[in-house]
């Protein structure tokens, strides 16, 4: 479980994120929406202490971060997987090389279960044949779905995804939500994932927090989405004539 | 302000020194990036050393020859005189210059292009330290392989002095031999193969400085690579006179 208490984060006097507070929950897939710009990135960030935050507490399964040694921290990371918005696939190293990564350092597997434990997690993401390739020579979600086998190869106890199916077909989003929430599931991580995508607000949204101008506007259930009148997330969620109908003919 | 910015990035510079001596990971991926690091960075610069050595060796030959061309001046002292600019400062000044400029950028930019493309924060996130993890390997690897790649180079350079001699005839080659090798002072190669590590270090860790905190895009990376190459220049050019000072006087 990851605990956040009043999170306060600018960059040079401009507040991004005023006084943010909530609890992930191991097992659940709890996800951050917003309107582009209104500090999602940032807050994932400031969550696994990549920003340095200005004001508040960030908990991991009560142990503060912001209290932790290098070593602690560093032991704590290890714990992690992320994906980032961009990917950030190490560009010099092959799809192989990339997803093993946290394994070769940390792990002391053999090289031979290094190989299957990729090969298992690319499958997962549906991709086959790309080992050997660089991250240059992919397209941009078949990137994003390395980044997200990478994540999850050294079996993360805490997953952060920045918009992990950003850029993917319809159906393979649906594929990469379904993997994310089965792992969360399964292995009880504690998931949180940046998203604009309503599919996948209503297909996985066990716990959602909605972030406008830099505060938590609303947070709920998928189901909750559904019922809330809170005429702030109606407007975000329902912006588009579809989800409208949609949500009338329910 | 200029003064409090110059003062602000010597700290933030040693604070990232801080970062780097510091226990590796894993010693086995360590071991694997120095060997990248040794290729990418050191072997691929013997080429154009070479090249550079052995003209310019020619080059000063032929002009020492011009300078001292004084029928009172015996013309083994030619060889004498070619044999102490490239040991003394051509080999491991200009060419750790030249380094600077060919080893510095690329240090600079691929960091630089790790920092903006998030590759550094990714490293971070996993539980590596990243600064050790880039950094570490590619100072032991030029701190460790320039001295050999110096050392070629005086070779070479005195093979051009030889070359000249023999090709160009501005004196004997026989002169040209008996010079090189009379009143040797063995102390200048260590000379300059203590200013060879001093000046490594400079130059990887100075521009790994610039393109570690690069912020922005590409064009940043691009200006970074570009401050590297000519700060590390300028502290190559103050650390020579210092450790000339203290060494030689
Ligand atoms: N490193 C930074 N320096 C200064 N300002 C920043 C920095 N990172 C983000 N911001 C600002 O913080 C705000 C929130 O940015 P953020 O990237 O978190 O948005 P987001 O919700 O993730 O948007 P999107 O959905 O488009 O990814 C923006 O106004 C942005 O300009
Ligand atoms: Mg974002």
């Amino acid at each position: 479980m990851i605990e956040v208490k009043n999170l306060h984060k600018g960059f040079g006097g401009e507040p991004v994120l005023k006084g943010i507070s909530t609890q992930f929950k191991n097992g659940k897939t709890n996800l951050i929406i917003g309107q582009s710009g209104s500090g999602k990135t940032v807050f994932l960030k400031s969550l696994v202490g990549l920003h340095q935050i200005d004001q508040g507490e960030i908990y991991y399964d009560g142990r503060r971060l912001g209290e932790m040694d290098d070593d602690e921290r560093k032991a704590l990371r290890t714990e992690m997987g992320m994906v980032f918005q961009g990917n950030a696939l190490f560009d010099s190293l092959t799809i192989e090389e990339n997803v093993v990564f946290a394994l070769s350092m940390f792990s002391g597997m053999t090289k031979e279960e290094m190989l299957d434990r990729a090969n298992f997690c690319l499958k997962r993401v549906n991709l086959e044949n790309v080992n050997k390739k660089f991250p240059a020579e992919l397209s941009g979600g078949m990137q994003k779905r390395v980044a997200l086998a990478r994540a999850i190869a050294f079996k993360p106890k805490y997953l952060f995804c920045d918009e992990p199916n950003s850029g993917l077909d319809p159906k393979t989003a649906i594929v990469i939500d379904n993997l994310i929430r089965e792992i969360t599931q399964e292995f009880d991580i504690t998931t949180v994932i940046n998203t604009h995508d309503m599919n996948s607000v209503m297909e996985i949204g066990d716990h959602i927090i909605y972030i406008k101008y830099g505060i938590k506007e609303w947070e709920g259930t998928s189901e909750d989405i559904l019922n809330t009148d809170n005429e702030s997330i109606n407007d975000f969620v329902y912006s588009s004539e579809l989800f409208r109908k949609i949500k009338t003919k329910l | 302000m200029f003064l409090t910015e110059g003062i602000k990035s010597f700290g933030k510079y040693f604070i990232l020194l801080g970062k780097t001596f510091r226990k590796p990971e894993n010693w086995k991926e360590y071991r694997k990036a120095l060997a990248r690091d040794l290729e990418r960075l050191g072997l691929n610069s013997i080429g154009i050393v070479s090249i550079i050595s052995l003209f310019v060796g020619a080059v000063v030959t032929i002009q020492t020859a011009y300078n001292l061309d004084d029928p009172l001046v015996p013309d083994y002292y030619i060889g004498i005189a070619t044999r102490e600019s490239i040991i003394l400062e051509f080999s491991p000044t200009i060419i750790c210059l030249i380094l600077s400029g060919k080893v510095g950028s690329n240090i600079a930019s691929t960091l630089g292009s790790m920092r903006v493309s998030e590759q550094i924060d990714a490293l971070e996130v996993m539980g590596v330290n990243p600064a050790a993890y880039l950094i570490m390997p590619k100072i032991i690897a030029m701190v460790f392989f320039n001295p050999l790649l110096i050392t070629i180079s005086m070779f070479l350079g005195i093979l051009g002095g030889y070359f000249a001699a023999e090709f160009a005839g501005v004196l004997a080659p026989v002169d040209y031999l008996q010079g090189i090798q009379s009143s040797f002072n063995p102390f200048f190669i260590t000379y300059a193969l203590i200013k060879t590590v001093v000046f490594s270090f400079i130059i990887v860790t100075v521009s790994a400085y610039y393109g570690f905190y690069v912020k922005g895009g590409a064009i940043e990376v691009g200006i970074n690579a570009t401050k590297a190459v000519v700060s590390s220049s300028i502290a190559i050019i103050v650390a020579n006179y210092i450790l000339t000072q203290i060494l030689l006087v």
